[in-house]
C-alpha cells in the first residue's frame, strides 16, 4: 500500500499549547485537535465558511518580527519571541492556521464576546424549548448554558415570524427559532445542488424562506434538519414523536444502496424513531439521503413474517427445519442468495450451497445513481457476496438459467434467502412447480407460494457487516430486538446447513468470524471486533475486472 | 460472679387496694369523653390538607380551560420510579389552540409506581402538573390504578395562572399579523 502523503504541518498555539496541524486547517478544527472547544453555530466542517454567527470569536496573535530586519523580537521578560496580540478578536472559523499563530479562548475578552453574541441570539429566540423537537440536541441550549450570561435583560417584545411553515414534504420550518446561520442554504447550494433556500428581508426581520414557487423537495432535504443548530428546521416525520434524550443510539449502515452510508438508529424500548447519518469522512461525510431514513418503517409494517410456516400452516421453527431437511434429501436444490444479506449470512449461504452441492445465484437491483449517496446498485452488499465466495460473477436482473433448470426439472427445490423470486424472473407457474424454502422478513408472492417459510430479521434487528462500493467492510449493530419467536438469520442458516448434512457452524457473529475469516482470503486477519467504526478497505484486486454498475459518486470513483 | 439479692419493697395500703389508680384512670377517660375529639370519622369526615401537600399528581387547565401540558416529557424523564408515560401529539389545525402546536395524545401515571416525590411538578416548565390534595387511591386491578389523561384532568381541575404565556404569544402573533 502506498503511504498517504504527509500534508504540510504548521505549528500553532492554542491557549498556550503547541500543536502541529495541516496547513489550511481553520482554528476551530485546530483547537479541536488541541482538545479545546470553540463554540460555533454557522461553521460546519463540510460546508464553506460564512462567518456570520460570530460565536467563535477568539483572540489571535502572531510572533513579532522586526519590520526592518525580519528578525524575531524577543521578549526580555520571558526570553521567548514576543507575540503581537491583535487588539480585536477574530472569528476562528475563518482564521486558517499559519506558522506560529497563537489563539486564546479563555480570556475575559473572549468570554465577553461569547456572552454578547449569545445575548443577541436569544433576543428574538422564542424559548419554546418545551415544544421544540431540537431540545436536548440544540446548540443554542448547550451554548447558552456553557457560554451565556444566564439571565435575560431583554424586556422589549420579541419578533413575530412565520411558524409551522412546510418547506417541503419532509421539512417543517419555524422562523422564530432560526438564528440565521445559513447552514441549510449553503448545504442546498453546495452539496444538494438544489439552491432553493435563502434569506429575505433585513435586520431582525431576516427570514429563511424558499424561493417562490419552489419547495425543498430534493432527496437530501433532511440533512438541513440535521445541521440546523437550533430547532428551526425540523423533520416532519419525527416531529413531536419522541424527545431525543430518551433515544438510544445504535451505529448502523444504510441498506438502500451500495454507497454504504453510515447511520445512527435512534430507538426507545425496542421502537425505532428515526435514522440520522453518522460522520464518516471516507464514505458519506455527514450526509445521507432522505430515502434511507424511512427504512425503519419496515420493522413494524404490515405483513411482517413472525412465525415459521410449513405447507401453508403456521408451525414451529423446528418443524420447518425438519421439513426442509426432508426436501434437501430429495436433491435437485438451487440456492438464491441475496445482495441484501450481511457478509456473515452470505458466507453461511455459500456453505449451505456447498453442503447441498447446489449452485448459488444472486439477484441484482439496479436503479438510477444520484451521483451523491444513492449509488446505482441498490443491493448494499453485492461485493460481500464476491468476497465471501458466494458468487463468482456479478448478479443478473433475472435468473434465466435457474428458470430453465426449473423448466427442465433439474431443480425441484429452491432456497431463497430473502429474495422475491417473482421479481427475479421466475414465473408463478414455475414457482408452483418447485418447492420453495423462503427466509423472509415480509409477506410477498414468494412467501405465499413457498412450501417452507422461515421468518427473518431486518437489518435493524441483527448485527453483521456489509461491503460497500469501495470494498469497505463496515459493521452494523442490532438496534432493537426482533419480533417474538423470530430467531437470528445466522441461526436459521446454520440450522439449514445442518439440515443439509453440512457441518455445525457457529451462529453468533464473533465465533462465526473465527471460522469465516480463514476461509475468505480477502478478509485475512480481520475480525468483526477489529473493524473500525469507519470501516476497513479490503483488497479489491481479485474483482478489478468486473463491470460494476456504480458510477462516480461522493468519495467513490469506479476503477474503470 | 457475685450475686446481689434485692428485696422487693412492700406495697403501701393505697397500692394494695388499687382504688386510687382506678379513679385516676377513670378521670382521664371521663375527661376525654367530654373533651373535643382528636380523631376524624374517616371516610365521612376528611382532614384539612395543609398547603404544599403532595397528594396524587394531576394535570390542570388554565382559567380559560386550555390544557396546559405540552407533552415536553420532562416529567417522564425526571420521574424516579418511571411512573409517567406520555405519548406526544400535535394540536389539531383549526382548534383555536394550534399556536401551542403540541399536546399529549396520551398521558398515563401509574399510581402503583408513583412515590409522590413531586419532582414532576417541580420540573414542569408549563406549570401543568400538580400534586394536589387527593391522598388515597384504591382499585380492584392494576389497570384501574393507572390514571389516564381524562382522569388526570378530572382530578386536576383548573388552577389560577400567573403567566398566560400562550395567550400572550397569540396576542403578539395577531398584533404583528405575519410579516410580509
Amino acid at each position: 500500500m502506498i503511504a498517504p502523503i504527509k500534508p504540510d504541518l504548521v505549528t500553532v498555539n492554542v491557549d498556550g499549547r503547541e500543536i502541529a496541524v495541516p496547513k489550511g486547517t481553520n482554528m476551530i478544527e485546530a483547537a479541536r485537535l488541541a482538545g479545546v472547544d470553540v463554540p460555533h453555530f454557522c461553521y460546519h466542517p463540510k460546508l464553506t465558511v460564512s462567518g456570520n454567527c460570530r460565536m467563535c470569536l477568539v483572540e489571535t496573535g502572531v510572533p513579532a518580527v522586526d519590520p526592518a530586519t525580519k528578525a524575531p523580537v524577543i521578549d526580555p521578560g520571558t526570553g521567548r519571541q514576543k507575540i503581537n496580540w491583535s487588539p480585536r478578536p477574530a472569528i476562528a472559523c475563518a482564521t486558517n492556521a499559519s506558522p506560529g499563530l497563537h489563539i486564546r479562548t479563555t480570556t475575559p475578552l473572549v468570554k465577553d464576546c461569547r456572552e454578547g453574541v449569545m445575548e443577541f441570539l436569544l433576543v428574538n429566540h422564542p424559548l419554546d424549548c418545551p415544544i421544540c423537537d431540537q431540545a436536548g440536541e440544540c446548540k443554542l441550549q448547550e451554548q447558552a448554558t456553557g457560554y451565556g450570561r444566564g439571565t435575560s435583560r431583554y424586556i422589549e417584545e420579541k419578533n413575530v415570524k412565520p411558524k409551522r411553515t412546510q418547506l417541503g414534504s419532509r421539512v417543517t420550518l419555524d422562523d422564530e427559532r432560526c438564528i440565521l446561520c445559513s447552514r441549510c442554504i449553503r448545504f442546498c447550494r453546495e452539496i444538494a445542488h438544489d439552491d432553493v433556500l435563502g434569506f429575505v428581508d433585513r435586520g431582525s426581520h431576516s427570514t429563511l424562506t424558499c424561493y417562490p414557487g419552489r419547495s425543498l423537495e430534493n432527496n437530501y432535504s433532511l440533512n438541513t434538519v440535521d445541521i440546523c443548530p437550533v430547532g428551526a428546521l425540523t423533520s416532519t416525520d419525527f416531529r413531536f414523536k419522541m424527545r431525543v434524550w430518551f433515544l438510544k443510539q445504535t451505529d448502523s449502515i444504510d441498506t438502500e444502496s451500495s454507497a454504504g452510508v453510515n447511520t445512527v438508529v435512534w430507538s426507545r424500548e425496542g421502537v425505532i424513531h428515526r435514522i440520522t447519518p453518522r460522520r464518516n469522512d471516507e464514505v458519506n461525510d455527514t450526509w445521507m439521503a432522505d430515502s434511507g431514513r424511512i427504512a425503519y418503517k419496515a420493522v413494524r409494517s404490515e405483513g411482517r413474517l413472525t412465525a415459521a410456516r410449513v405447507a401453508g400452516r403456521d408451525g414451529s421453527t423446528g418443524e420447518a427445519l425438519a421439513a426442509a431437511a426432508e426436501l434437501f434429501r430429495e436433491g435437485g436444490v438451487a440456492v438464491v442468495g441475496s445482495g441484501r444479506s450481511s457478509v456473515e449470512e452470505q458466507f453461511l449461504t455459500r456453505r449451505l450451497a456447498e453442503s447441498l452441492k447446489a449452485r448459488a445465484w444472486l439477484v441484482s437491483r439496479v436503479g438510477q445513481s444520484d451521483k451523491l449517496l444513492v449509488s446505482a446498485d441498490r443491493n448494499p452488499n453485492v461485493r460481500g457476496a464476491l468476497v465471501t465466495g458466494l458468487v463468482g460473477e456479478l448478479p443478473q436482473k433475472t435468473l434465466g438459467e435457474l428458470s430453465a433448470a426449473i423448466d427442465s426439472g433439474a431443480v425441484r427445490t429452491v432456497v431463497s434467502v430473502g429474495e422475491d423470486l417473482l421479481c427475479a424472473g421466475i414465473s408463478l407457474v414455475q414457482l408452483g412447480r418447485v418447492k420453495v424454502v423462503y427466509l423472509g422478513t415480509h409477506r410477498d408472492a414468494t412467501s405465499e407460494a413457498a412450501r417452507i417459510v422461515l421468518p427473518a430479521l431486518t437489518v435493524f434487528e441483527k448485527a453483521g457487516s456489509f461491503v460497500n462500493q469501495q470494498f469497505r467492510i463496515q459493521k452494523f449493530a442490532a438496534a432493537v430486538p426482533g419480533p417474538a419467536g423470530v430467531q437470528d438469520d445466522l441461526e436459521t442458516l446454520s440450522a439449514l446447513i445442518r439440515a443439509a448434512g453440512g457441518p455445525d457452524l457457529p451462529s453468533a457473529v464473533g465465533p462465526l468470524w473465527a471460522v469465516m475469516a480463514p476461509q475468505v482470503p480477502a478478509l485475512g486477519a480481520v475480525q468483526h471486533g477489529t473493524i473500525p467504526a469507519t470501516g476497513l478497505l479490503l483488497d479489491s484486486s481479485p474483482w478489478a475486472g468486473l463491470p460494476f454498475v456504480e458510477g462516480e459518486s461522493l468519495h467513490h470513483k469506479p476503477a474503470r | 460472679m457475685a450475686v446481689k439479692i434485692l428485696r422487693q419493697k412492700p406495697l403501701s395500703l393505697a397500692e394494695k387496694v388499687y382504688l386510687p389508680q382506678v379513679v385516676a384512670g377513670m378521670r382521664i377517660t371521663l375527661k376525654h369523653m367530654f373533651a373535643r375529639a382528636q380523631t376524624l370519622q374517616y371516610p365521612e369526615q376528611r382532614p384539612e390538607i395543609p398547603p404544599g401537600y403532595r397528594g396524587v399528581p394531576t394535570l390542570v387547565k388554565d382559567p380559560n380551560g386550555r390544557e396546559k401540558c405540552v407533552s415536553c416529557q420532562l416529567c417522564e424523564f425526571v420521574c424516579p420510579p418511571k411512573a409517567i408515560r406520555i405519548t406526544p401529539g400535535s394540536v389539531p389545525e383549526g382548534s383555536g389552540r394550534d399556536h401551542v402546536e403540541k399536546a399529549p395524545k396520551a398521558f398515563d401515571i401509574d399510581m402503583l409506581r408513583c412515590i409522590y416525590c413531586g419532582l414532576c411538578q417541580e420540573v414542569c416548565p408549563e406549570e401543568a402538573i400538580f400534586l394536589q390534595n387527593q391522598f388515597s387511591m384504591s382499585g380492584y386491578s392494576r389497570s384501574e390504578m393507572v390514571n389516564d389523561k381524562g382522569r388526570l384532568y378530572e382530578a386536576g381541575g383548573t388552577l389560577p395562572d400567573r403567566h398566560f404565556k400562550w395567550d400572550k404569544k397569540r396576542a403578539a402573533e395577531e398584533a404583528h399579523s405575519p410579516h410580509a
